[in-house]
C-alpha cells in the first residue's frame, strides 16, 4: 500500500509499503478513505519531538471502513462498519480509562518503558506519533491496523460526508475539551492564541458552550478572517499588541479564560526577544520548546482565571513567571485529547446541524500529494488553514 | 530494494517496499554539508587556535580565532537545522569577517602570506557556495503583503452564528432542561 513515511527532518516521502496485519485478536483493520495533516504533525516533520525512526508511516486523523477484525472483537465491531479513529488508542478497560481520561490509558503504550522514563508514567498510545507513545504506524496511509479496535473507534453512520466526520479522530473533541476545561461562564471572556485548525474549533466550542465574548490571537490574515466568521474578535499579534488589545477589550480586567492553540512552535520575531532566546537555546538542545504564549497567557490572564493548554509541549520550557501564575490564584489544566470521552455529544450536534466541522478544510488531495502538502502547510502558502489526503 | 529502516520495526508492522521521492532539493544537501564543514571548521578553531596562527603566520590572534570557532560552530548549528537560511547568511557574514580577518595579516614581512593567500582563496569558494545555498534556501513563506484568499463565510454553524450563541444561551439560563 502507498502511506506517507517520516524520513527525517523535513523529509516525508510517499513510500509503497507492506499491508498491515492483524496482529492481536482486538485489531481491526481499515481501508482508509480520508486523513488529515495536523499540526502536531508539523512538530514531527521538524524534528522537535524526539522518538521518531525512519520508516515510520505518519498521521493520526483518520477513518475509513473496518475490511478485517480480529478473533477477539466480539461483535463490538463488523466488516464494513464505517469508523472514525481517535488519536489515543484506548483499551477502555484501565483505571484511567474508566474515569475517562482516555490519553493517558496505562494499557495501549507498547513502549511505556520509555514513556515511563521520560514523563515518569506511561500514557495512550497514538498513532504515528513517535516512539514514545508507542510508535504505532499511522493513517496517512491506504489502510491501517487500530490495535485494541473493540474499544478504539467512532462508529458513524451512513450519509454524512467524510469530511464533517473526520476531524471526530482529533482536532474537534480537541478544541472541544479545551474550552470545556475552562469551565466557561455566560459572563467569560475567552481568549485563544493560534488560529490554526485546533484553534479554530475552539473558537467554535467557547462559542457553543456560551462564552459571552471570544478573541481569537494570530498573525495570518486568512486564519484570522475565518475566526472572525467563527464568531471572535481578533488580534493581530504582528501589528497589533496582545496585551494593550486584551486590556481595551476587557475593560482593563484580563480574559476570565486563556486558551494556548499554539504549542512548542511559537512564532519567533524580532519584536518579541523571548522567542529569538528560546529558538537560540531550542537549537543548542538547552531547552525544548518555545513557551511564549504560556508567558503571555499568565500574564494577561485575570486573576483566578483559568489557561487551558491545548496545543503540544515536549520536554522543558525555561523562564516561565511562576510569580504571577501563584499569585494570581490560576489554574492550568492540560492535556492531550481524551477523544471518546467527548464524541458521542459531538457527533449528535454534527448530525442535529449545529456544528459543521468540514468549514476548517482549505486543500483536499491525492495520499501522494502528502509530502508537497506538508510543506504548503508548514509555510502557510495558499491560504492553507487544514489539508485532507484521500489515498 | 534495501532499506535500513526495516531492520528495527516492531514485528509485523509496515516495511518499506520501494521508497518514494524525496522532495529534499539539491540546496538543502548544499546546506547540510556546510552546515557539518562549519562545524568541523569550528572546532578545529575552537580547539587548536595555535595551529591556525602559527599556519597562517598571525601567532598572537589566538583569542580571536577561538572567537570565529565558536561563531563557525554556532552557524554550523543553525545550518542544520529547520531555519537553514539564517544559517547561511550568518555564514556568509562570517565569510566577510574571516576575509577581513585574513587581510589583515596579509602583510609584506609575513613569512607565511603564500598560506594567507591560500586560505583567501577557500574562504572566497565557500562564500560562493554559502551564497549560493542562502539564495536557493529561502523560506517559502509567503510575504507578508502578499495576497491571501479570506474565509469571511466559513462560520461552521450551518444555522448561523446567532443561532449558535443563543442556543448556548438558552442552556446556560435552563442547565438541566
Ligand atoms: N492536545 C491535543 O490533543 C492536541 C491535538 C491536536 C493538536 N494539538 C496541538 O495544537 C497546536 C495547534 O495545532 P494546529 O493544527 O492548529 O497547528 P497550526 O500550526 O496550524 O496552528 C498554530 C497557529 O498558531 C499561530 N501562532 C504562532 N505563534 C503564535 C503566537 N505567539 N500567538 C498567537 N498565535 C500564534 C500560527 O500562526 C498558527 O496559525 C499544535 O501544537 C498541535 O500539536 C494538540
Ligand atoms: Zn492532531
Ligand atoms: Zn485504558
Amino acid at each position: 500500500m502507498k502511506a506517507l513515511v517520516w524520513h527525517g527532518k523535513e523529509d516525508i516521502r510517499c513510500d509503497t509499503v507492506t499491508d498491515p496485519e492483524i496482529q492481536d485478536p482486538r485489531d481491526a483493520i481499515i481501508k482508509v478513505t480520508s486523513c488529515a495533516i495536523c499540526g502536531s504533525d508539523l512538530h514531527l516533520f521538524h524534528n522537535f519531538i524526539p522518538g521518531m525512526m525512519p520508516g515510520d508511516i505518519m498521521g493520526h486523523e483518520t477513518m475509513g471502513e473496518v475490511v478485517e477484525v480480529g478473533s477477539g472483537i466480539d461483535g463490538k465491531l463488523k466488516k464494513g462498519d464505517r469508523i472514525v479513529v481517535p488519536f489515543t488508542i484506548i483499551c477502555g478497560e484501565c483505571d484511567q480509562c474508566k474515569r475517562g481520561n482516555f490519553s493517558v490509558c496505562e494499557t495501549t503504550n507498547r513502549k511505556r518503558h520509555l514513556a515511563d522514563k521520560v514523563f515518569g508514567h506511561t500514557t495512550a498510545g497514538l498513532f504515528g506519533y513517535t516512539h514514545l507513545t508507542g510508535g504505532y504506524p499511522g493513517g496517512q496511509a491506504e489502510y491501517l491496523r487500530v490495535p485494541y479496535a473493540d474499544a478504539t473507534h467512532i462508529k458513524v453512520p451512513a450519509g454524512i460526508p467524510d469530511e464533517q466526520l473526520l476531524f471526530l479522530s482529533d482536532i474537534f473533541p480537541t478544541g472541544w475539551q479545551a474550552a470545556v476545561q475552562c469551565d466557561i461562564e455566560p459572563t467569560d471572556t475567552v481568549a485563544i492564541w493560534g488560529c490554526g485548525p485546533v484553534g479554530q474549533m475552539a473558537i467554535r466550542s467557547a462559542i457553543l458552550l456560551g462564552a459571552n465574548q471570544v478573541i481569537a490571537i494570530d498573525c495570518l490574515p486568512e486564519r484570522l478572517s475565518m475566526a472572525e466568521a467563527g464568531g471572535a474578535t481578533t488580534i493581530n499579534f504582528e501589528t497589533e499588541s496582545v496585551l494593550e488589545r486584551l486590556k481595551e477589550l476587557t475593560d482593563g480586567k484580563g480574559p476570565e479564560k486563556c486558551i494556548d492553540c499554539v504549542g512548542m512552535e511559537s512564532h519567533v520575531m524580532a519584536s518579541l526577544p523571548d522567542t529569538l532566546l528560546d529558538r537560540a537555546k531550542q537549537m543548542v538542545m538547552a531547552e525544548s520548546d518555545r513557551p511564549h504564549v504560556l508567558r503571555e497567557m499568565i500574564y494577561v490572564c485575570r486573576p483566578g482565571g483559568v489557561i487551558s493548554v491545548a496545543g503540544v509541549y515536549s520536554g522543558l520550557s525555561d523562564m516561565l513567571p511562576m510569580g504571577a501564575f501563584m499569585n494570581k490564584g490560576l489554574t492550568m489544566r492540560t492535556g492531550q485529547t481524551h477523544v471518546n470521552r467527548w464524541t458521542d455529544d459531538l457527533l449528535r450536534r454534527i448530525e442535529e446541524g449545529e456544528i459543521d466541522p468540514s468549514f476548517v478544510i482549505t486543500h483536499t488531495v491525492p495520499l501522494e500529494q502528502g509530502p508537497e502538502m506538508y510543506q504548503v502547510f508548514r509555510d502557510k502558502r495558499d491560504s492553507c488553514v487544514k489539508v485532507v489526503l484521500r489515498p | 530494494m534495501f532499506h535500513f529502516s526495516n531492520f528495527v520495526r516492531t514485528e509485523g508492522d509496515p516495511k518499506i517496499v520501494e521508497g518514494g521521492p524525496s522532495l529534499k532539493r539539491p540546496a538543502d544537501q548544499l546546506a547540510r554539508a556546510l552546515g557539518w564543514f562549519s562545524i568541523g571548521l569550528g572546532l578545529v578553531e575552537f580547539l587548536a587556535p595555535r595551529r591556525v596562527t602559527e599556519t597562517l603566520g598571525m601567532e598572537g590572534h589566538e583569542t580571536m580565532v577561538r572567537a570565529f570557532g565558536v561563531r563557525e560552530i554556532l552557524a554550523g548549528i543553525m545550518s542544520l537545522s529547520v531555519d537553514k537560511n539564517a544559517g547561511l547568511w550568518a555564514r556568509v557574514g562570517g565569510d566577510g569577517l574571516d576575509a577581513a580577518a585574513l587581510l589583515s595579516g596579509l602583510t609584506p614581512d609575513n613569512p607565511k602570506k603564500g598560506n594567507i593567500a591560500l586560505a583567501l582563496l577557500m574562504v572566497g569558494g565557500i562564500a560562493m557556495l554559502d551564497y549560493r545555498a542562502a539564495q536557493d534556501t529561502k523560506p517559502r513563506r509567503p510575504p507578508r503583503d502578499a495576497r491571501r484568499k479570506l474565509y469571511p463565510n466559513r462560520s461552521g454553524f450551518p444555522k448561523g452564528i446567532e443561532n449558535a450563541r443563543t442556543a448556548a444561551k438558552q442552556i446556560a439560563a435552563h442547565p438541566k432542561a
